[in-house]
């Protein structure tokens, strides 16, 4: 396994990313070349980030690879799930929160500056929540939600993005004939499966996933986990979690937060059989935590 | 040990017998409201049917609720006592001229309907509701979804609350004030609702705030995290699923301040008008014109005309076409909403 590369942009350096307005993108895309089996889509550097006058994240720095799922682990308050809201500026809600130093790039793009659109990197990086959130609409109409927003009207493509986008949830068989019912009718790892559908529709390059299955038993963790591994060979996925064995069931890298800080990054297999750091070690044999 | 005797027997305590007292005292309260509540609308009931309905068929008396207020001529006529509204006593003298030496008791506003108070109430609560929900709503939004939390948000919350404890008399004193002598309106609808919908605000704004307060956070997240703007947010994902709430609760709001007499005294309501709202010459002309209203028609000839048994029929068909009126908005607002939450159910 390559070490994470600090700066290289990827071979895809979006422009539109940027507001259309402002010059293009500062990094150009580059040779297309031996087409490599993964490359970083998101580095941070040196982040700092507060809610009001508390420090939550210090000094994080990681990098996240195309193909790959990338596991997020630490205990209550250790900061992974504020990480994850800064890499599609979810925290923007919220008031009183501000990366102080550092950076996060996104293809190259430092995704703070005042020129980017938010709604931009938004539609590039989504996003499926802790409490699955379908909207109390009809499946057909979570399913196209981004895209009738993004002006789509076309029937056919939105009938085709929508067996698309269930299909790649694994969820096309179980709903295809009440696609015009509540999603909220559906079972909760259906729903949570749903929104999964609903943000691939959009057809973003990452996903960020807010510990997916807390709410869900085993049986339909079990299937979003399968779907996880699925998903890989399209999407970067990042995935906060508190269970353990998900992580190193479903991931290909993990990151062990504790209190703010980033202790240890590394293959997956390495932290949990092999951790360099002792407070990961002792985390992960559940010592505390 | 005998069987009597278990621990968990009961036997007479202080607390028992204080609580006994207590709840029954509660129980007395509560039913004295009720008392209260059946009374008032029982004696209106029951003496504004009197009025309203009648014994022989169609059973509903028609000309009370569309005719315009008449005088009414009692006198004695060929050894019997005759009532006639003002119109049918004119045509009764010309037919026989003898009767202009007849004397007649008149009682003013006596005969006739209140149909022009029940169309005047009617477009006074329509109107000020579409000015209330537009400018509550957009207020509402504002402050729930895009005003972060400051000195100058809490400034205007304040603010609203202390709307809210106004007077109607004061409301009605600023929109004769405002509307009809510093805009020029006159006494007139446009003035009429913009002072009712200023007195509901309070209610539509915080009713509002509420009812968006009440959509759940993930809808929102979820929906931005799509790459939505708030603004799209809020008009796909929120306000639709607020409405049912935001509607309810405005439309209980208006149905109260359409009984308030004193907002509309001076800036809508006319005493007595001879033509409907819809005779009008221009289509400008509709919005400046005063109507007469239901309340202050109940106020007018319960305080203003010298009062006999003749009035006192008009004074409770008035009040009982009244009530019927409200109870239809508020049972209409009640259906509206369970109408809606049966579209958005989460």
């Amino acid at each position: 396994m390559e070490p994470p590369a600090a700066t290289s942009p990827g071979p895809a350096g979006p422009a539109s990313l940027r507001r259309p307005a402002t010059a293009p993108g500062a990094t150009a895309p580059t040779q297309a070349g031996a087409v490599p089996t993964t490359h970083p889509v998101i580095d941070i550097e040196n982040l700092d980030f507060y809610y009001g006058a508390s420090q939550a994240l210090h000094d994080i720095s990681l990098s996240i690879d195309h193909h790959r799922v990338t596991a997020f682990i630490g205990p209550s308050g250790c900061g992974k799930s504020t990480l994850l809201r800064c890499l599609n500026r979810m925290n923007d809600l919220i008031d009183g929160t501000r990366v102080g130093r550092g950076r996060i790039r996104v293809h190259g793009v430092d995704i703070n500056q005042p020129d980017v659109d938010v709604i931009e990197l938004r539609k590039r990086v989504g996003m499926v929540f802790q409490k699955s959130n379908p909207f109390p609409k009809s499946i057909y109409e979570n399913i196209t939600y981004g895209l009738r927003l993004q002006g789509v009207k076309d029937k056919a493509r939105l009938d085709e993005v929508v067996e698309r986008s269930l299909r790649g949830a694994a969820l096309w068989e179980e709903v295809k004939d009440r696609l015009h019912e509540s999603g909220l009718g559906l079972s909760g790892g259906q729903q949570q499966r749903l929104c999964i559908a609903r943000a691939i529709a959009v057809e973003p390059e990452v996903i960020l996933m807010d510990e997916p299955c807390s709410a869900l038993d085993p049986v339909a963790t079990a299937k979003v986990e399968e779907l996880i591994q699925d998903l890989r060979s399209k999407y970067c996925i990042v995935i906060v979690t508190h269970n353990m064995q998900q992580a190193a069931r479903c991931s290909d890298r993990t990151a062990f937060f504790y209190l703010g800080r980033l202790i240890e990054y590394a293959d997956t297999r390495d932290i949990f059989t092999n951790p360099a750091n002792p407070q990961t070690e002792a985390y992960v044999s559940g010592r505390f935590g | 040990m005998s069987a009597s005797l278990h621990p968990f027997r009961s036997h007479s305590q202080p607390a028992r017998r204080i609580e006994g007292v207590i709840f029954w005292a509660f129980r007395l309260a509560t039913y004295f409201v009720l008392a209260c509540g059946l009374a008032v609308f029982a004696n209106i009931f029951f003496k504004g049917g009197a009025t309203v309905f009648q014994a022989r068929a169609p059973f509903v008396n028609f000309t009370f609720l569309t005719e315009a207020p008449e005088s009414l001529y009692v006198f004695e006529w060929q050894g019997r006592k005759v009532e006639m509204g003002d119109r049918e006593f004119r045509e009764f003298r010309e037919r026989n001229p003898e009767a202009a030496k007849v004397k007649t008791e008149s009682y003013v506003y006596s005969a006739g309907g209140i149909f022009p108070c029940i169309v005047g109430t009617v477009l006074l609560v329509i109107g000020s509701m579409a000015i209330a929900l537009l400018l509550g709503v957009c207020a509402a939004i504002y402050l729930n979804e895009y005003a972060r939390d400051g000195r100058f948000i809490r400034f205007v919350r304040l603010a609203i609350l202390n709307l809210a404890g106004v007077p109607s008399i004061v409301f009605g004193l600023f929109g004769f004030g405002m509307f009809v002598i510093f805009f020029g309106w006159n006494v007139s609808l446009l003035a009429g609702w913009f002072t009712l919908a200023f007195m509901v605000l309070p209610v539509v704004i915080t009713a509002s705030e509420e009812s968006l307060k009440a959509v759940p956070r993930g809808f929102r997240e979820g929906s931005l995290a799509l790459g939505a703007t708030k603004w799209q947010t809020i008009r796909k994902n929120v306000l639709p699923y607020a409405m049912p709430g935001i509607l309810t609760s405005s439309i209980l709001g208006i149905a109260r301040v359409a009984g308030e007499t004193a907002p509309i005294m001076f800036t809508a309501a006319y005493v007595v008008r001879d033509k409907l709202p819809w005779d009008v010459e221009r289509s400008l002309d509709f919005f400046f014109q005063g109507v007469m209203a239901l309340p202050y028609h109940i106020y007018v000839v319960s305080s203003k005309i010298p009062q006999n048994e003749y009035t006192e029929k008009v004074q409770y068909g008035t009040a009982f076409v009244f009530l019927a009126i409200v109870a239809l908005i508020a049972t209409s607002s009640i259906l509206l909403r369970s109408h809606l939450r049966n579209r958005y159910k989460w």
